[in-house]
């Protein structure tokens, strides 16, 4: 149960959390629960879905999102926010738009889409772009590395697309299970 | 012992043969319903450049000028005179704190609640320090909803005798979209048990009491035994319910005793094996069906 001293009293608090199971890894990795990494994902994942969800609608209240990763390949805060957005629908808070996110990353001069392990430890620049799909507004770009800003525009394009092609699989799937469940209710 | 296990395998698609062909208008976030301005926004849809856009996965519902999306799945809303059952999170000075499975807490207050006895006093200070020894942080207790707050908050009351604390029995926690709303809720099962239809989505089955009880404003919660052949209906009555809830049938007394018809042939303990599941929902469908037709 959320604090009653942290509650906003006109709008929802969103409180999201990472962990990352020992398993996830190529090597066994026993992960303590407040380390630097899970709270730096926590507040990133936080600052995307505050920007989807209406939290106008819910005061005094906390909506929690606790994200666990099983397998980690390569894109974890991008499987972190599709999964989340899948969660929050399921749960009927009302959201803006869904939330589709994607890495990207640059290298030998082309710009490359979701990125996997392999690539990402090779060491090139990486940006992870979180997107609003139906207005194509941006939830959340990050990128800790230097790249020059002429190839920003093909890196954020290419994020940009993948985000779409992700949009219209979990489009596809709600829509579907929307579809059954209405069918079902009769 | 020989125990069996499943592996899980993938959900098989519904049939569409089964629901009736009315055309819904489905949407899912980020969806535009309409580009008219002359209609007012209900639940479910917020205005954004000159368009009314969806904010939920469900499907629109239109009453003359107002349109709202239904989702699929909410949290308890309340309204006047609903029915809930809810456990007891909090005693605070003058009320309890009650978990109804809704977006926030409900509350019980002190002055809302039958004293034992059915005196009708003000409650003076000697009741606020017994507050403990009526309800306490656990307890399930079956209310009406007398008030809903700006915010959303239920208040609830329990000033008849048929609500109060509830006993011994099972629990049952389902979708409140899965509950239909019926003139009472309240049901003495034919089989042998009673059952409490919640609004908020949780169901109480209990053993039929032998005579209703006057007087003992529904406090004196009743520890006798329970009898085998009522514990197998009771049984029967709670994996009939989780059945009819994973199939996404509607909840009211008929639909259960149909359920609960069609599972006597089998096991209790099979009942919720995928195979016999689909079974007896087909069949209680199908006597729904010839019931209305």
């Amino acid at each position: 149960r959320g604090s009653r001293a942290r509650a906003l009293p006109d709008r929802a608090l969103v409180n999201c959390q990472y962990s990352s199971a020992t398993f996830s890894t190529g090597e066994r990795k026993r992960r303590p629960h407040g380390d630097r990494k899970s709270c730096e994902m926590g507040l990133q994942l936080r600052q995307t879905f505050e920007a989807a969800i209406l939290t106008q609608l819910h005061p005094r209240s906390q909506i929690d999102i606790y994200v666990q990763v099983l397998q980690a390949d390569g894109g974890t805060y991008a499987a972190c926010v599709n999964a989340a957005t899948l969660a929050v629908l399921d749960a009927g808070v009302p959201m803006r738009d869904f939330v589709c996110a994607c890495s990207a990353g640059f290298v030998d001069s082309t710009a490359l889409a979701d990125l996997s392990h392999v690539e990402e430890a090779a060491g090139g620049p990486q940006l992870a772009l979180a997107l609003l799909p139906a207005s194509g507004q941006i939830a959340l770009l990050e990128m800790d590395a230097r790249l020059h800003e002429d190839h920003l525009e093909s890196v954020l394009e290419a994020a940009a697309r993948a985000a779409r092609d992700v949009h219209t699989l979990l489009d596809r799937v709600v829509r579907q299970h929307v579809r059954e469940a209405s069918v079902l209710l009769g | 012992m020989a125990m069996e296990m499943r592996l899980p395998v993938a959900r098989k698609p519904l049939s569409e043969s089964v629901g009736r062909d009315t055309k819904k208008h489905l949407v899912v976030p980020g969806d535009t319903i309409t580009t008219d301005t002359g209609f007012m926004r209900g639940h479910g849809t917020y205005m954004g450049e000159e368009k009314l856009i969806a904010s939920v996965a469900g499907s629109v519902e239109r009453v003359n000028k107002l349109i709202c999306v239904k989702a699929l799945k909410t949290r308890y809303n309340g309204e006047v005179g609903d029915i809930v059952v809810g456990r007891i999170t909090e005693v605070q000075q003058k009320r309890w704190k009650v978990e109804t499975n809704s977006r926030l807490d409900s509350v019980l207050l002190l002055s809302s609640m039958n004293l034992p006895g059915g005196e009708l006093r003000r409650r003076s200070a000697e009741d606020e320090l017994a507050m403990r020894g009526f309800l306490q942080e656990g307890d399930l207790i079956s209310a009406e909803v007398q008030a809903v707050f700006s915010d959303g908050a239920v208040s609830l009351h329990t000033r008849s005798l048929k609500y109060g604390k509830l006993g011994q029995g099972v629990l049952v926690q389902v979708s409140p979209s899965l509950v239909k709303r019926q003139k009472t809720h309240f049901h003495d099962l034919p089989c042998g048990a009673s059952v409490i239809l919640g609004n908020n989505g949780f169901i109480w089955i209990y053993p039929t009491p032998e005579h209703k009880e006057e007087g003992a404003g529904g406090f004196a919660a009743d520890l006798e035994p329970v009898s085998l052949a009522d514990r197998e209906v009771i049984s029967r009555l709670r994996n009939c319910i989780v059945l009819l809830v994973t199939q996404r049938v509607m909840l009211y007394d008929t639909s259960i005793l149909y359920c609960y018809e069609a599972s006597l042939p089998h096991q209790i303990k099979d009942l919720l094996k995928p195979e016999i599941m689909e079974e007896v929902v087909m069949e209680t469908r199908q006597r729904l069906l010839e019931q209305e037709g």
